[in-house]
């Protein structure tokens, strides 16, 4: 291979032209390198410019300005019939008109593989994603669960470069969803082959990734392994998006060294460690994630500051604990129902201490 | 008998269906017996049939041999109404092509355009329907004639030396019949276009389809019920139009429609008229057999 990298897109430009004359930039200056061999999600919410990346990839849309390379190759203005990757459609865009093993021989077909090696391919294809014998049907016949793994043989049966998934299993109920993760993960770790995985779903790309970029408003704002992106988020939108986050806002009060003091405006100060430098008298958010708070446990070295229970919410595996400190933030507190028997710990209205070690946080700034 | 009505689910049925039902029995099923009876019996002197009837098979014998009538001169030509018959239907076979080459590139624009103006192109195109087919069709004489629009353009813009001659020609009427069913072909194949599904055609593109073999192997075959149904609601009123053969063709141009037309006015014929309309109305029933039979396939391997 010319390249490391599976996909990369330089300075990615995507502009529309609005109903109402205006522009937008659905894809702004995007700059992202996928590894080979990587599961790769876009994550974002709707309207981020992820599946128009995607889009571009595969050569249905040409970007306006920058470029995209495929294994190294320049393909940004490829036309998608000769670009060596495959996609799989949200609502899997099966052929009614022919039958499943024309659907899946489609790619070979066009390429000019003959007749009995196609059958032969396409059978495989059909074992691989555990449908064997189903050649004859129709996509009618066939369940969501059932077309969206046609879909998916359909893509690899030709073995491409990179397989582009966008939103493959978003009309799936919960269960069958959280089955196909699983498999897909699998199956792309036996396959070999790259994937992009385009999703609105933050718990879907923490399970499958092995890296993911966060999109908003057509920017890559972060690209990283998952727990990177949950543990060290690098902004108020990523950590919001991706799980739970208190944002605690407060004034640096005096930074020493990696050590940073922020007053919270009524309660009192807290430490946190950060990498970064701050002056004093800068508006921050402490973002704290509910699980890394504990109540009436005090940490040595840590935070450690009173509140006021003021909400109790029982979600089966945890309990959310809604806590008002002195100077009037609200934090939610996870606690996990780990008793063999179940009792409510803090009920409302009773003082209680939320504490958090000095590494769990992170300030952030925007 | 109220009552009966009331409880009686048949009798409810049949006093919705009857009215209708009545309607086609007397002035559409009685009047093509009557036409079925005229096909047999020998023709009357002065028009209409000869009277008590007398039963014969020569009016479908003349079709296949013009000169087994009595009235047939020496220099008569054998096979003069099978001619007319093939240069009917080539001429709507021709029609029909056109009709779909330029109606299924129009669908397919018309169907790709905003919600918004994809409604107004499409009441652009049935607007025509609103007037009057024979002044339409005059307005489009003037057009084609030697002092017309368009041979006035053409010999002001020094593209001619002299008028060309488009008016009273087969080409006149092949423009005529065009101008006049392609609205029949865009509003079938608009229908099938519209509902077609685009995305496939990128997942045929993902799959390395070049766009003419997508075209052909996705969404061809996706929207063909909607060309078939074009086939038909062209073909068959064009094999027997007379009205556009007429105006446009000067008499010149004889389809069956016009032959037809004729045997019931100047030829006073009526028998030989009403067998030719019967085969007409064969051929078409064999066209639209075919046709239901076709798609009733294609709905079966679609669903």
């Amino acid at each position: 291979m010319a390249s490391e990298f599976a996909i990369e897109m330089q300075d990615v430009l995507k502009q529309f032209i609005t109903p109402e004359g205006g522009i937008l930039s659905a894809v702004n200056h995007v700059t992202m390198q996928i590894k080979d061999g990587e599961f790769f999600s876009l994550l974002g919410p709707s309207g981020c410019g992820k599946t128009t990346s995607l889009r571009m990839i595969a050569g249905f849309e040409l970007p306006t300005a920058g470029k995209i390379f495929i294994h190294g190759k320049e393909m940004s203005q490829v036309p998608a019939f000769q670009r060596p990757v495959n996609t799989v459609f949200q609502q899997y865009a099966l052929f009614p008109h022919m039958t499943v093993e024309q659907n899946i021989g489609f790619g070979l077909e066009m390429k000019g593989v003959a007749r009995e090696e196609r059958s032969q391919r396409v059978s495989e294809a059909l074992e691989m994603v555990r449908l064997p014998g189903m050649e004859m049907r129709r996509p009618k016949q066939l369940s969501g669960g059932q077309q969206q793994r046609i879909a998916l043989a359909r893509a690899l049966v030709n073995k491409p470069e990179v397989l582009l998934l966008d939103e493959p299993l978003g009309a799936l109920d919960l269960k069958l969803r959280k089955e196909m993760q699983l498999e897909l993960k699998t199956l792309q770790r036996e396959v070999g082959i790259t994937f992009i995985y385009v999703t609105h779903d933050q718990e879907e790309a923490l399970t499958m990734s092995d890296r993911i970029a966060v999109m908003s408003k057509g920017v890559a704002l972060q690209i990283g392994k998952p727990e990177e992106i949950y543990e060290r988020p690098a902004s108020k939108f990523v950590a919001d998006f991706i799980g739970e986050t208190n944002f605690i806002d407060g004034v640096v009060k005096a930074q020493n060294g990696s050590t940073v003091e922020v007053e919270l405006d009524g309660t009192g100060v807290v430490c946190v460690e950060s990498s970064r430098t701050f002056t004093n008298g800068q508006q921050v958010s402490v973002a704290a994630r509910p699980e890394k708070l504990r109540l009436n446990s005090e940490i040595k070295d840590g935070n450690n500051i009173s509140g006021r229970v003021e909400d109790v919410i029982y979600i089966g595996t945890d309990t959310h604990y809604g806590v008002r400190f002195a100077g009037g933030q609200k934090v939610r507190v996870r606690e996990q129902n780990v008793n063999q028997e179940y009792h409510q710990l803090f009920s409302p209205g009773q003082e209680v201490t939320v504490s958090f070690t000095r590494t769990s946080p992170r300030i952030l700034t925007e | 008998m109220l009552k009966l009505f009331r409880r009686n689910k048949s009798a409810q049925l049949f006093g919705l269906i009857s009215p209708g039902a009545l309607w086609i029995l007397l002035f559409f099923n009685l009047p093509l017996l009557i036409v079925l009876f005229i096909s047999f019996v020998e023709r009357g002197r002065a028009g209409g049939i000869k009277l008590p009837p007398v039963y014969t098979l020569e009016n479908y014998s003349q079709l296949f041999n013009a000169c087994s009538s009595q009235f047939a001169g020496p220099e008569c030509d054998p096979f003069l109404y099978i001619g007319i018959f093939g240069h009917s239907v080539r001429i709507a076979l021709v029609v029909t092509f056109w009709c779909i080459l330029l109606g299924y590139p129009l669908s397919y624009f018309i169907s790709r355009q905003r919600p918004v103006w994809r409604d107004a192109l499409m009441i652009l195109v049935i607007i025509p329907f609103w007037t009057n087919f024979l002044v339409r069709t005059y307005a489009l004489k003037q057009v084609l004639a030697t002092e017309g629009l368009l041979n006035s353009l053409f010999m002001g813009l020094h593209l001619v030396n002299q008028p060309l001659n488009l008016l009273f020609n087969e080409f006149a009427v092949n423009v005529g019949l065009l101008y006049g069913y392609l609205p029949f072909a865009v509003l079938p194949m608009y229908a099938s276009i519209e509902k077609f599904d685009h995305s496939l055609m990128e997942a045929a593109a993902d799959l390395g389809a070049p766009p003419w073999r997508a075209f052909l192997r996705v969404m061809l075959p996706m929207t063909l019920p909607g060309v078939i149904a074009a086939l038909v609601l062209v073909f068959v009123p064009v094999v027997g139009a007379f009205i556009t053969p007429d105006i446009m063709g000067g008499g010149k141009i004889e389809m069956i429609g016009t032959l037809i037309n004729r045997q019931f006015g100047v030829s006073r014929n009526w028998p030989f008229g009403s067998a030719m309309s019967f085969i007409l109305m064969l051929m078409v029933l064999i066209g639209v057999i075919a046709y239901f039979r076709s798609s009733s396939e294609e709905t079966r391997r679609t669903m």
